[in-house]
């Protein structure tokens, strides 16, 4: 009788629904998973310890390059690290313009992860439906910083300046009309808060299209329900946080149960799942898409009467502006050392998390007093997610790995470092 | 539960602190004499845990019902070979003037090599507990730097698997009774540990197709290391612990 034996098959790095680089080596019986072996790493940039030869703030935007669909989010983790050992608050309107900006990154990522979701399991359309409301987030990105993803936004102290008064306008081009341009900027002719407030009022009917390709569809569901389930207890022992902790029905989120900035001011909901399977995270994240929206509308309800600071007045952490810079000898001392040596933080060791889009991101940093962290460890919630992946997919079929990589909203930024 | 809740309804304003502060006392309570406080930021606790320990406690930890961290949310290595040595002498002028005067720190020597050679690898578990919604973080050092080792904590905690292969891999750390200890991150067939303070910043070896042979090939980074910021420590009497009673507003 010839022998029968298991088939190894070599899933990615090369292949569009590994999202990225991750290499599965996957041990199947026909065509059931034996056992997933996932070989990360093949986008290790060692971003620990580059940090580690760099003064506090030009790190910054090493950690938009983690996980690189919520950049905001691992700023915010990062400065606010830096924000604990230094012992300075942020002026108030900052914390409101971070919730803001958490938010907005979180329908950005939220919105990436739903098109690649789909695409990835057979639903074409909402691919080209999510990237429709993603341009004009990304739009709000590049009016705040100048660029449309990796911002380095966020400062220790604060945010790096205030609100646009304007939007950044289309022109009329080769590919885009006259009347297209305009219909584009008739959105974009007020300030940015108005730009904002214009998109959470037609966000949710947006949400509603999605759910109406998805919610009720019979192939969407058969590719997702009873998928992957993960119980509480086991998403709790593998280290599961966000909303892949929340889908196992855990009502756990560090807005709500460690507030940081100002989300205690804030009125939304945790949705939880209840089976715990690849159907109900599809439902988490849908229903945080509202929730978000929620956040911002009451965000922009405050920042448009609350004006003030946005950056703590410091001259030891923030630099003068370049006006003062030019006409004022003490300014500019204080511009030069800082953008040369940075600021020395007091020694001593804190974590700093956030819920980013995708799970707690965490922050670890050791201080000895210098002006370079001397560890800075970034707790990756995909990392835990991926970690748990062999479990996950044992005993389903080879088309489910394929839902179930969709499900964790895996990036590789944030998982190779 | 429930204590918190009526402890933070009495001193609304001093809600975080009193979490931590119950959680302080409970860990007292339990592991007194054995573990060491490790001061630190409000709200943050820490604990340093004897290398020879860390099992036992952890499995407390995780089943004592007045602690219940059923979530390892971190597991990390920390090298602490350089810790408070500086690349640039701010206190003292050198004979040769002050001109670039960058000691590179992979050059020089640590100081306390002989001295504390034991205090060098140390893993940094960070704990969450989300029925009690407390965090607390235990740091163990290793006891020999040549051969750092701990027991892996993969039997009480299943995350560990992961964070326990990437501090391997990474600083060299050895996990007792881990079940596959293999190298995450780095390249197949990598040598040595990255994260290590005395593993150079731009590597050791670098690829290159070479047309000749047909292939890729390793050879020694050509790059030069280099220093573009020293690493500096000023002693900002703004964080004195000492001058901390003579600021005016405390």
């Amino acid at each position: 009788m010839a022998e029968i034996r298991n088939f190894t098959m070599n899933f990615g790095p090369q292949h569009p629904a590994a999202h990225g680089v991750l290499r599965l080596v996957l041990e199947m019986d026909g065509e059931v998973i034996q056992k997933a072996d996932p070989h990360v790493g093949l986008l290790h940039r060692g971003t620990e310890k580059l940090a580690e030869s760099k003064p506090y703030n030009q790190s910054i935007g090493y950690m938009d390059r983690l996980d690189y669909v919520s950049m905001m989010c691992n700023e915010h983790a990062y400065v606010l690290a830096i924000e604990k050992l230094l012992g300075i608050t942020p002026p108030i309107r900052a914390q409101y313009i971070r919730v803001m900006f958490d938010e907005i990154t979180r329908i950005l990522n939220h919105l990436m992860w739903l098109g690649a979701h789909g695409l990835d399991i057979g639903a074409m359309t909402v691919f080209l439906y999510a990237f429709r409301e993603r341009e004009d987030l990304m739009d709000c990105y590049e009016a705040v910083s100048g660029t449309r993803m990796h911002a380095t936004y966020y400062r220790p102290g604060g945010v790096y300046r205030d609100l646009p008064a304007s939007m950044p306008q289309y022109q009329q081009s080769q590919w885009r009309g006259k009347k297209d341009a305009q219909r584009l900027n008739d959105r974009r002719s007020g300030t940015l808060l108005d730009f904002i407030e214009n998109f959470t009022g037609r966000f949710p009917a947006c949400i509603d299209e999605y759910e109406t390709l998805l919610t009720d569809n019979r192939i969407w569901k058969q590719r997702t329900v009873n998928i992957g389930v993960v119980s509480p207890e086991r998403a709790l022992q593998l280290g599961f946080t966000g909303p892949m902790l929340r889908g196992s029905g855990v009502e756990w989120d560090l807005r709500k149960k460690q507030p940081y900035e100002v989300y205690e001011q804030m009125d939304f909901d945790i949705p939880v799942g209840v089976s715990g399977d690849c159907y109900d995270r599809y439902l988490v994240r849908m229903a945080e898409l509202r929730q978000s929206t929620r956040i911002i509308e009451q965000c922009v309800r405050w920042l448009k009467v609350n004006p003030g600071p946005v950056m703590i007045d410091d001259r030891k952490v923030r630099p003068p502006s370049r006006e003062e810079m030019k006409g004022d000898m003490e300014s500019l001392i204080h511009h030069f050392k800082l953008m040369t040596e940075g600021y020395c933080v007091p020694a001593g060791e804190t974590y700093a998390a956030v819920e980013a889009p995708k799970g707690e991101l965490g922050v670890y940093l050791v201080s000895d007093g210098a002006n370079k962290p001397y560890r800075l460890k970034v707790r990756a919630p995909g990392f835990a997610h991926l970690s748990a992946l062999d479990e996950m997919v044992r005993g389903h079929m080879l088309a489910d790995v394929v839902a179930v990589i969709g499900t964790q909203d895996i990036v590789f930024g944030e998982i190779d470092r | 539960m429930s204590d918190a809740a009526q402890d933070s309804a009495a001193a609304p304003s001093a809600a975080p602190a009193s979490r931590a502060e119950l959680l302080d006392a409970a860990m007292q309570s339990r592991f007194a004499g054995r573990l060491t406080a490790v001061p630190g930021q409000i709200g943050e606790i820490t604990y340093e845990v004897p290398a020879a320990d860390i099992l036992e406690v952890a499995q407390r930890l995780r089943d004592d019902e007045g602690l219940k961290f059923e979530m390892c949310i971190d597991v990390c290595g920390v090298d602490y070979l350089q810790h408070g040595i500086v690349e640039w002498k701010t206190q003292s002028a050198t004979s040769s003037g002050f001109s670039r005067g960058v000691t590179r720190l992979s050059q020089a020597a640590p100081q306390e090599q002989d001295g504390l050679p034991s205090r060098r690898f140390a893993v940094v578990y960070h704990l969450l507990s989300v029925s009690l919604n407390h965090r607390l973080r235990l740091r163990c050092f290793c006891d020999s730097a040549d051969e750092p080792m701990i027991d892996s904590v993969t039997s009480v905690w299943a995350s560990a698997d992961w964070f326990e292969r990437e501090t391997f891999d990474l600083f060299g750390i050895l996990f007792k009774g881990h079940p596959d200890l293999r190298r995450l991150l780095t390249d197949y067939g990598f040598i040595g540990h990255p994260f290590r303070k005395d593993f150079p910043l731009s590597g050791n070896v670098e690829v290159r197709y070479d047309p000749e042979k047909g292939r890729v090939v390793y050879q020694p980074v050509t790059i030069e290391p280099r220093i573009l910021v020293p690493k500096v420590i000023r002693h900002d009497n703004r964080y004195e612990a000492a001058l901390k009673d003579a600021k005016p507003d405390g």
